[in-house]
Parts: C-alpha cells; sequence; structure tokens
C-alpha cells in the first residue's frame, strides 16, 4: 500500500516541495527556464554563470543540492576524469525525477551508468557495431530510408509536421533494421520513450513502461536465440553473449539503452535543426547547393553545437575529494555540467551566440566526453548529414507555417527539441 | 610528427577514423583504434592534432 501511494506521487509534486526547499536554501533551481523568446538559446542565467560564478550550488527536483559547472573546460576536465562516477546507484547521484523511478522499481542499469572496469566490458563488446566503417556502410539505406520518408511527406497535404514525417520515423527504422526490433512496435516503445524523459510525468508510468520494454526486449531476445538474423541482437548472443564478455541478463537493458538512445535525440536534433536552418535560410540554400561532403558533415557539427537538445546536464558523483579550477568538490557530492552552457562558451567558440555552417569546430560536447561519450554518435552524425542535405536539396523552398513562437518547443522534457514542426514548402 | 597510440585505452568513438581516416582506423574485430600511419607528413598534423584533442579516452598522443 505504501509502495502504491508512493508510486503514486507525481514528480509535479516533488517539485512542490523542492521549491519551497529552495526558498529555505536560497538555491536556485536546476535546470533553469529558457526564455521562450529565443527558443535556441540556453537559459539566460546561464552566462551570468559562465562569466560570473562558473562553479555554483543549485538544488534538483527532489530538493538535492548540488555543483553546477557552467564553464566548457571545467566540464572536459570532470569527463575524464575516473574520480567522478557515472553509477547512479551510488549514494548523492543527481537522479533525474525518472531515473529515481526506474530505480525504486529495482530496473537494471545499462553500461551508461557503470563505472569501469564494468562498463569498459560492456562497451567493449558493443563498439564494433559503431565503427566508422560500419556505419557508412549503412549510409546508402539511410539514404534511402530518408528519401521515402520524404517522398511521403511531399506527396502528403500542406502543411505537414516534420516531427511525425521525418524525425520521428527516421531514427526509428535506422536503429529497428540495426538491432533487429521489429518497426511495427515502434508506437509502444515511443510512448514507453515519452514518458522516460518527461520532467511532469507520473513516476509509476515510467516504471511500469521501463519494465514492460524490458520484458518485451528479453522476450526478444529469446526469439533470436531461436531464430537467429542478420541483426545486431543474434550478433551480440553468437559473439559476445556465448564468448561469456556479456551476460545474456545484461543483454536486454544495453538494448533497451540502444533502442531508446537511437532514437529520441537524433529525432530532436533533426525537428530543431531543421528550425534553426528555417531561420538562417542563406545556410539552408547552402546545404541544397554544395557538391561537398564535408562542408555537409561540418554543418551537422554545428548544429549540435549551437542547438543543444541536453537540457538537464551530463551528470556524475565524486567518488573521492577533488579539488576542481580551485572549488573542493567532496567524495559523495553531485556535479551537474551544464553542456548548454558549455557550447556558448566564448573562450572556446568565438560568438558563440550565432549559427555558422562555416564554423568548423568539432569540440562540441553534444555527444558528451570521457569514456562514457556516446557509442552511437557516428550513426547520429550520418542520420543528420543525410537528413539535412536531402530536406535542403529536394525542398528548396521549405519553410515554416506558423509563426516562430507558435512552434511547440520541448520546455516540459528533460530532452529539448519540438513537439511539432509545422512546414510547407 | 609522430604518433603513439593506446588501444586498450580507446573507448571507440571513431572521432580519429572521421578526422583523419588515412591515419587511423578502427579494428573490424574490436573496434579500437588501429594506426595506419604512424609518422604522417606535415600535411596530415592539423587533422592528426585535431584527431588527438577530440579523442574522448585521450588514447592519442602526438610527438614532433
Amino acid at each position: 500500500m505504501t509502495e502504491m501511494a508512493s508510486a503514486a506521487v507525481s514528480d509535479a509534486a516533488v517539485s512542490d516541495a523542492a521549491v519551497s526547499d529552495e526558498a529555505a536554501s536560497g538555491l536556485p533551481f536546476f535546470p533553469m527556464e529558457r526564455d521562450a523568446r529565443c527558443p535556441f538559446d540556453e537559459p539566460p542565467a546561464y552566462r551570468r554563470l559562465r562569466e560570473q560564478e562558473p562553479i555554483s550550488r543549485a538544488v534538483l527536483w527532489n530538493g538535492r543540492k548540488v555543483w553546477v559547472f557552467a564553464r566548457y573546460e571545467d566540464q572536459r576536465t570532470i569527463l575524464t576524469d575516473p574520480r567522478f562516477s557515472a553509477d547512479l546507484r551510488r549514494p548523492g547521484y543527481p537522479l533525474l525525477n525518472t531515473q529515481a523511478a526506474v530505480l525504486e522499481g529495482g530496473g537494471a542499469r545499462s553500461f551508461v551508468f557503470l563505472d569501469d572496469p564494468e562498463h569498459d566490458r560492456v562497451r567493449r563488446s558493443l563498439i564494433k557495431e559503431f565503427t566508422v566503417k560500419r556505419i557508412e556502410a549503412l549510409r546508402p539505406r539511410i539514404e534511402q530510408i530518408v528519401d521515402g520518408a520524404l517522398d511521403a511527406m511531399l506527396a502528403g497535404p500542406k502543411p505537414a509536421d516534420l516531427v511525425k514525417a521525418l524525425a520521428m520515423p527516421v531514427p526509428s527504422v535506422v536503429i529497428c533494421e540495426m538491432l533487429g526490433v521489429p518497426y511495427a512496435d515502434h508506437e509502444f516503445f515511443q510512448e514507453v520513450n515519452e514518458h522516460i524523459v518527461s520532467r511532469e510525468v507520473n513516476s509509476g508510468t515510467v516504471r511500469d513502461g521501463h519494465q514492460e520494454l524490458n520484458e518485451y526486449l528479453v522476450k526478444l531476445v529469446d526469439s533470436k536465440r531461436e531464430q537467429p538474423g542478420d541483426d545486431m541482437i543474434s550478433r551480440l548472443l553468437r559473439d559476445q553473449v556465448d564468448e561469456g564478455r556479456m551476460t545474456l541478463e545484461e543483454l536486454p537493458i544495453n538494448l533497451l539503452l540502444l533502442l531508446l538512445a537511437g532514437q529520441e535525440p537524433t529525432t530532436d536534433m533533426i525537428g530543431i535543426g531543421t528550425a534553426v536552418l528555417l531561420q538562417h535560410p542563406e545556410q539552408f540554400a547552402e546545404l541544397g547547393t554544395t557538391q561537398d561532403p564535408k562542408f555537409v558533415a561540418g554543418a551537422v557539427e554545428e548544429i549540435l553545437r549551437y542547438a543543444s537538445i541536453n537540457h538537464v546536464g551530463i551528470r556524475r558523483v565524486a567518488a573521492a575529494d577533488v579539488e576542481i579550477g580551485g572549488q573542493l568538490i567532496r567524495a559523495g557530492e553531485g556535479v551537474v555540467l551544464v553542456t548548454d552552457s558549455a557550447a556558448r562558451d566564448e573562450e572556446v567558440f568565438d560568438d558563440a551566440a550565432q549559427p555558422d555552417v562555416h564554423r568548423g569546430a568539432r569540440n562540441h560536447l553534444a555527444f558528451g566526453y570521457g569514456v562514457h561519450q556516446c557509442i552511437g554518435q557516428t550513426l547520429s552524425r550520418v542520420e543528420l548529414q543525410t537528413v539535412f542535405r536531402a530536406l535542403a536539396r529536394r525542398v528548396p523552398t521549405l519553410r515554416l507555417a506558423v509563426p516562430l513562437d507558435e512552434v511547440p518547443f520541448r520546455h516540459d522534457m528533460n530532452i529539448y527539441g519540438v513537439h511539432s514542426l509545422p512546414v510547407t514548402w | 610528427v609522430k604518433i603513439d597510440v593506446a588501444s586498450d585505452k580507446c573507448i571507440g568513438a571513431g572521432l580519429c577514423a572521421m578526422v583523419a581516416p588515412e591515419v587511423f582506423d578502427q579494428s573490424t574485430e574490436k573496434g579500437t583504434v588501429v594506426l595506419l600511419t604512424p609518422t604522417p607528413d606535415e600535411a596530415q598534423a592539423a587533422d592528426v592534432r585535431e584527431a588527438a584533442h577530440l579523442c574522448p579516452s585521450r588514447s592519442i598522443t602526438v610527438r614532433r
């Protein structure tokens, strides 16, 4: 009964508790609010933090105090320091609302929430699936998927929602084909995912969805064992599980991570990246006329830097006392690395508030840094290159169908972007 | 320039193979860094230094 009651407590209620705690502590709430009039920019308070208080204190949704790092260099330093742990079961780890819900339910951890050597062992069993050559070999198929989605959008009514027509199906079909997950089930796992990245959802809903998806993947793994296919799940069973590098029990939760991380962030980058390009028509036009794949790749790096979708930062907990930038962080204290602030750090990026597809900077932290840097980054890059290039080449008259201030940005989600993007051409 | 790589530290992010594909590759079997050109020429030096700077596991050392 107690368990049911606590499951029914929504995070909105917890947030209210945090607000009164904030008043008591005098500390600001993290993450801070964006300015709805400047939807592509980081929350305005982060500029002041970068300039005047690069290491500061804030409180999270659950009232926990954390260290907030606003500058690029400090973030890179912490991400390469093994004394900062990514283990979300370690006391003091700055949990998201939804992570707390899954953790309470006893959910297993994927490799991104483990420290070395366990993290290293699992990651090593996966990386050969994501090499540059392996992903480049998928490029023709990705182009086909993008062209198919675009054909359907162009044949349909105007205006269209670019999120539904392109941003959602492309990464979903791609990751499903790679893993060997039936795309026919996409509505189910997209709904679960929508709960997992929400700031406002009921924690019981998150926990149940996570569990249901995990069970779905356990069954899928069983069926691949019976009948292997030419897909990643079958290869992982044969090359990693059977060879003893990964246990059978570890496989489903790591597949869950790959399935969801392979979709949501790329969907959001396609949505917000298109919105950015449509605000800068001359840059969009250049993407359409160029014959240089390196230019397209460079433009994608700039969109990754400029349009940060990580609204909640990268999180760690100190496993030992560590001094960073003259500040002592004690063992057990949580740290948040504010990557959308790092993307605007003028010490690193000149004229950082302006998007410039000619910038030629690949040192952004959009995929993180250190040993936990995104395993699927090459896949994401190829998808984004293919989508933006195809849009600019095939639909040069593409434009927003509503004023920018009517586009629903994802202010209510832990991963930012647009809920929908009404476009016409 | 002269390069050393530590494939035991490498986590297979693939940035080196993306930035300087003539110099770095990834093992088909392991996914970790493979050095194709241990002493790249000056024309490749800028890419090699960028690869070393971007490498998230700091597995690339560049010497003059």
